[in-house]
């Protein structure tokens, strides 16, 4: 392989790598407060969870830029007190793919904890248990597949992510050019029909085998009929 | 008194009463299906709150709805056998006997983890886990890790349920031994009359 394809692999390996890290506090924060919790609001939550599955991805992307681009509420706030600046660079990329993925990670993350059966819970608190103890001891590794799961269908999303990747972080070699806007921009070029080829077979590569490892693990842990899709 | 207990309960669409003050070491629950019984137990460990009434065993107010007491499930101390074990299938027997034990008070057991695993028969079982043991094994397990959490008094939902006779007759003759050697308030729930008559020294009847 090129210099300048492992460029791009590694550059997606770790902006995908970096938005799942980020997201999966967040998202199993989310899965546990959905699947637990009964409070007013909690269907609302649930759809805002689920908008980035359901808006266009450049949408999203539009939203982010409104919200953490230089000027935006976040953002602003984010640049004059840390200087720090997500657009056009691999950050912001991460926090695309990271937005991109929450939905497909608190559901994965959802269902498992639902899947445990609350009176263990209970059992738990007679025996002496607090309720962190009881979730750190009873609850979160009941739910470790869930979790597994939905890490690998996060990375595999934030792989492929490309609609809000290209509007918030925009499209720059070696700084936010992953593979899918690699293969986008390879395809402007006349004649580049093999370098296409070859990044889309690594990125067939690269998805089928996040997303095999992640129905494995769910097949495993909650029999052979459960699926992540 | 060891049981003095008044409370109205609604559990979903079911609204019902429990009153009832015993000082018989082991009290039987009884009454039809589906009148309470469980509820009521869930409801003295904490599990489910009254609607309103109070609870007080062996002398301490774990709910008083007068005053505000409603003390959480993990400071009522309640030795809790369920129906259905319980067990944690993700951990050994060893660690679920050992689950309440290393969260209860120091000094406070009222058996070692040794006496637990002759009394019940289960030292050969510390090494399975729950989902490979059979319904008496999983049911002598959950009776050792409720006894192990040093408890105040023992919660007992139907221990016999579904056991083959000899297994029954094993593990009334190890009830029979607990009420008399440790000094423990046990509410039994059972549907068995014969059990009952061996076991309780008052019969309270829901419903």
């Amino acid at each position: 392989m090129s210099a300048a394809e492992w460029t791009i692999i590694s550059l997606s390996l770790k902006v995908s790598v970096v938005a799942v890290l980020v997201t999966l506090p967040v998202s199993y924060g989310l899965a546990w407060v959905i699947a637990r919790r009964r409070f007013p609001g909690r269907m609302l939550l649930d759809a805002l969870v689920h908008l980035p599955l359901v808006l266009p991805p450049v949408v999203t992307g539009w939203l982010l830029l409104i919200l953490l681009g230089r000027g935006g509420a976040i953002g602003g706030w984010l640049y004059e007190t840390f200087g720090i600046t997500l657009v056009f660079n691999w950050t912001g990329a991460a926090v695309a793919a990271g937005v991109m993925a929450l939905p497909l990670m608190v559901r994965a993350m959802r269902l498992s904890i639902e899947a445990v059966d609350r009176r263990l819970v209970g059992a738990a608190r007679t025996l002496g248990a607090s309720p962190l103890r009881a979730f750190l001891t009873i609850t979160l590794p009941l739910s470790l597949p869930g979790i597994a799961a939905g890490a690998m269908l996060g990375f595999a999303r934030s792989l492929g992510e490309f609609g809000a990747t290209i509007t918030f972080a925009a499209n720059i070699e070696g700084e936010t050019r992953t593979l899918p806007l690699a293969i986008y921009s390879q395809l402007q070029v006349p004649g580049s029909e093999h370098a296409v080829a070859r990044l889309a077979v690594i990125a067939i590569v690269l998805s089928l085998g996040a997303l095999l490892a992640s129905e494995w693990l769910v097949r495993r842990s909650q029999g052979t009929r459960a699926h992540v899709l | 008194m060891y049981f003095e207990i008044a409370i109205d309960m609604a559990v979903d669409d079911h609204a019902f009463t429990l009153d009832f003050s015993s000082d018989a070491k082991l009290t039987a629950l009884v009454g039809p299906s589906g009148i309470g019984k469980t509820s009521s137990l869930n409801a003295i460990a904490g599990l489910l709150r009254p609607r309103s009434g109070r609870i007080v065993v062996d002398g301490q107010v774990l709910f008083d709805s007068a005053s505000g007491v409603d003390l959480r499930p993990e400071k009522r101390r309640a030795g809790y056998v369920f129906q259905d074990a319980r067990l944690f299938p993700h951990r050994r027997v060893a660690a679920n006997l050992a689950y309440g034990e290393r969260l209860a008070p120091a000094g406070a057991g009222i058996v070692t983890r040794d006496e637990v695993a002759r009394l019940l028969e289960i030292s050969h079982l510390l090494d399975r886990l729950p989902a490979t043991l059979s319904g008496g094994e999983a049911r002598r397990v959950a009776i050792g890790r409720a006894l192990l959490c040093a408890p105040r008094f023992l919660l007992l939902d139907e221990p016999l349920a579904s056991l083959d006779e000899d297994r029954a007759e094993t593990l009334l003759t190890l009830m029979e031994r607990l009420r008399d050697e440790l000094s423990l308030p046990m509410l039994l729930v059972s549907h068995s009359s014969a059990e009952v008559d061996r076991l309780a020294g008052q019969v309270v009847t829901l419903g």
